[in-house]
């Protein structure tokens, strides 16, 4: 017993301070794209060519399918004048999926779910995570939402083992053919209302497996979809940002840092 | 014996070098060298590019632990041949694989159900079913997902069953309690007491081995990072020794040094986390909020290097996407693993200490050596049996040619149970960190590609031109989980007439399987998570 007060006291209180206190992300973190569009050469189309997902378009503008993207960071280093490159900010989530695609000024953040909604979830919401297709990297970065770093448990968010004690799902992967089934009985299992969100650019367009037969580009195709969460795996602060916009924790506009 | 091919890992030859045997001899041979210790690292068929191209070539790499090499036959197999399995239990699901990618019958198969439940990889051969084109337009977006699947699902297929009076049968899976991937358990029990236990996987198959083909792809390198998403390292780093290799690419000293950063901080995170989780599945909360924890800060540190928790771009064909930049960088690092160090003892001891543990850890889900070697085990699950099997000491490559990996406890104490892993994990640990710490005092200085024009260089160069025609390549690299093997053979074209992955958990889901017999179901968890295997590197 002493031995494992002793180890408690060496590993210390370690729960971050964020939304209260700003977060602190790996400075190198492919978050949320800048795009200078001063210094874009507008149209020469190298940032277009270089990405492997066809994320990128080009109509008069640049504009950044986010729910595509899988932040490689391959279209910044194309680009000849550093017009286009990764800041970390990691807000990305969004409610709708046309908000993921971008301009220069960014995803449109998630609102808060509606009156009525928020009065039933706003103080309590569980999920039942379904990976259907997921490569375990965004199951990794949900998973420790639940460690003592982020204390999902502290914003009354709680990921629950059966579709019939979840308020919804969070589903992760392309959907695959051999989930389709499993993933739609699992929401069948939950009690309405209840609420669908899409963690990765799997889950929202197929990732890197998009257009294989295999698959099914996401999971918007067969539920309706609440919240999409963006990254290829997003990190947890983008996961855990898009859940309490949607429960109205966080201001619209709170700055990150 | 003449006409031998031999590679090491991370080589290359001209297919021509690759002996074709008469499907007899080739049986023969393979029985023979598994027979003198040797394992099958992958058995795979090539699909047909055209209608009518003949029987289906089959391809065997046989590793050689004691002697570090690799040796690659192939045969041809017309619509039925006689099973290796009978005789080689280790080529039990490569039979079963080829038999679902390419509609060829091994005979004699104890056991031929489906892999993956996934559609052939390719027919139109001789005498082979079509290749069952399901359209290319995302399989029908407006499927219901209610309805079911055409071709059966891993869940709902033929089970072995066990009959008599007081059995019965428990059906766990696809969806589990947990943040977990799918697969489906299926359990011959009598009373709490496990006979036999039957993993139908498939669910996570996505079509990466059929999407490789023709490549490599502009995806291709974004498609392995996402084989199995808890090893992308390891994954890219077999991927980019094949096309270092094919291409006749130098890597730079600092780009392997850093290749090895990544793939330790792999082993280091996942390690962790696996020993918090069997802490998490004995009800032992401190080890498992703490190793849950510091898992995360391992990280963290590949976030450091490369901005991805998950080392996403940081391996690239000829080099790596980030360089330990700054005297600060580095000093971070270091810092970290010096504090995970303290962290993860502090943690762990308290595993040792407990007596509560170790009664739950002790004797539970054994697995034999005799089992082990049948089966060809490899990675922690291998080593917890005794077996001293590790790519990174049989079959050094990169930084690990430079500098060794310090050695495993005497094998006599490695008996095979989940405290086994639990101590293979817990050594490993502190041997990848003195591994790391000792690396980072002395990084090799330099660059980081070599490539012209810095790492952005690779843009589209590792795609945009052909790879030479007509070779083999074969890359092992020791992940977390174990081996990793990847294997391509490339076309006149010089594009991927089959790439090939073996993920570690391709060998060791049979290991769960062994480890459960005769246990209380009660302690699958606890069993499985000694493994944690992967999902969706099995399924691909
Ligand atoms: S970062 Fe996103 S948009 Fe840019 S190349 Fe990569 S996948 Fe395409």
């Amino acid at each position: 017993m002493f031995d494992i007060l002793k180890a408690r006291h060496h590993q210390g209180f370690r729960t971050i301070g964020w939304p209260d206190s700003p977060a602190v992300v790996p400075d190198r973190l492919r978050g949320r794209p800048v795009l200078d569009e001063a210094a874009c050469r507008m149209g020469c189309r190298a940032c277009l060519d270089a990405c492997p997902v066809e994320a990128l378009t080009w109509e008069g503008a640049l504009r950044m399918d986010l729910g595509r993207c899988l932040f490689c960071g391959r279209c910044a280093e194309a680009c000849p004048t550093g017009a286009l490159r990764f800041g970390n900010d990691f807000r990305l989530a969004t409610r709708r999926r046309e908000d993921l695609v971008a301009g220069r000024d960014g995803p449109r953040l998630a609102a808060a779910l509606d009156a009525e909604m928020l009065r039933v979830f706003g103080r309590s919401l569980q999920f039942r995570q379904v990976s259907a297709g997921g490569c375990n990297g965004c199951e990794v970065d949900i998973n420790v939402l639940t460690t003592v770093v982020f204390d999902l448990g502290r914003f009354g968010l709680k990921i629950v083992a059966s579709p019939r004690h979840a308020d919804g799902l969070i589903v992760t992967g392309p959907v695959t053919e051999n989930m389709r089934l499993a993933v739609g009985k699992t929401f069948e299992g939950v009690p309405p209302p209840r609420l669908v969100v899409a963690v990765g650019a799997c889950a929202i367009s197929g990732g890197p497996f998009r257009g294989h037969p295999e698959q099914h580009d996401g999971v918007g195709g067969l539920l309706p979809v609440d919240l999409y969460v963006p990254g290829c795996p997003p990190h947890p602060l983008t996961i855990l940002d898009g859940l309490l916009r949607l429960i109205g924790r966080l201001p619209p506009e709170t700055p990150s840092r | 014996m003449s006409g031998t091919c031999l590679l090491r890992n991370g080589r290359a030859t001209t297919l021509g070098r690759v002996p074709r045997l008469a499907f007899d001899g080739f049986r023969a041979r393979v029985l023979e060298a598994v027979g003198e210790g040797k394992r099958i690292a992958a058995l795979f068929g090539l699909p047909a590019v055209a209608p009518g191209a003949g029987p289906l070539p089959v391809f065997a790499v046989l590793a050689d632990d004691a002697r570090g090499d690799l040796e690659v036959l192939s045969t041809e197999v017309g619509p039925r041949f006689q099973a290796l399995t009978p005789d080689c239990p280790q080529a039990h699901l490569f039979e079963r694989e080829l038999a679902e990618q390419f509609g060829v019958v091994p005979e004699g198969h104890p056991w031929p159900r489906p892999v993956r439940f996934q559609p052939p990889l390719g027919g139109g051969r001789d005498g082979l079913p079509e290749a069952a084109s399901r359209g290319t337009a995302g399989a029908g977006q407006s499927d219901p997902p209610l309805a079911g699947s055409p071709r059966g699902l891993p869940g709902v297929a033929d089970f072995f069953r066990l009959e008599g009076e007081g059995v019965h049968e428990v059906a766990v899976g696809p969806v589990h309690a947990g943040v977990i991937e799918p697969g489906h358990f299926r359990f011959q029990c009598h009373g709490e007491d496990v006979f036999h236990l039957e993993i139908s996987l498939g669910y996570q198959h996505r079509g990466i081995e059929r999407a490789l083909l023709g490549g490599p792809h502009p995806r291709t390198l974004f498609q392995v990072e996402a084989i199995a998403g808890d090893t992308t390292v390891g994954h890219t780093t077999a991927y980019a020794q094949i096309i270092e290799t094919l291409r006749g690419w130098t890597v730079p000293p600092r780009a392997e040094a850093l290749r090895a950063v990544g793939l330790e901080l792999e082993r280091l995170a996942n390690h962790t986390g696996d020993l918090g989780a069997l802490a998490g599945d004995v009800g032992f909360l401190p080890t498992s909020a703490f190793c849950g924890r510091i898992r995360g800060d391992f990280l963290n540190l590949s976030a450091l290097l490369c901005g991805s928790r998950l080392g996403r771009g940081l391996v690239r064909p000829g080099g790596v996407g980030y360089d330990l930049d700054t005297e600060e960088r580095l000093q971070k690092l270091i810092t970290g693993l010096e504090r995970g160090r303290a962290d993860t003892r502090s943690a762990i001891q308290l595993l040792w200490e407990t007596p509560g543990v170790m009664a739950r850890f002790e004797r539970t889900g054994t697995v034999s050596r005799e089992a082990c070697r049948a089966l060809g085990l490899v990675g922690p699950a291998a080593r917890a049996c005794g077996a001293e099997r590790d790519v990174r000491w049989n079959f050094p490559a990169g930084q690990y040619a430079r500098s060794g990996v310090p050695p495993l406890p005497d094998p006599e104490l490695r008996g095979g149970d989940v405290l086994a892993r639990a101590v293979v994990r817990a050594t490993e640990i502190e041997n990848s960190l003195r591994f790391l710490l000792d690396l980072l005092a002395r990084l090799p200085g330099g660059g980081v590609t070599g490539l012209a024009g810095g790492s952005g260089a690779a843009v589209g160069l590792e795609t945009g031109t052909p790879l030479p025609p007509d070779m083999l390549a074969v890359s092992l690299v020791e992940g977390w989980r174990g081996e990793i093997c990847h294997v391509a053979v490339t076309d006149a074209r010089g594009t991927f007439a089959r790439y090939k992955v073996v993920d570690p958990s391709f060998h060791n889901w049979i290991g769960l399987g062994m480890a459960l017999r005769n246990q209380q179901i009660s302690d699958f968890p606890l069993c499985n998570k000694s493994f944690n295997l992967s999902y969706c590197g099995f399924d691909l």
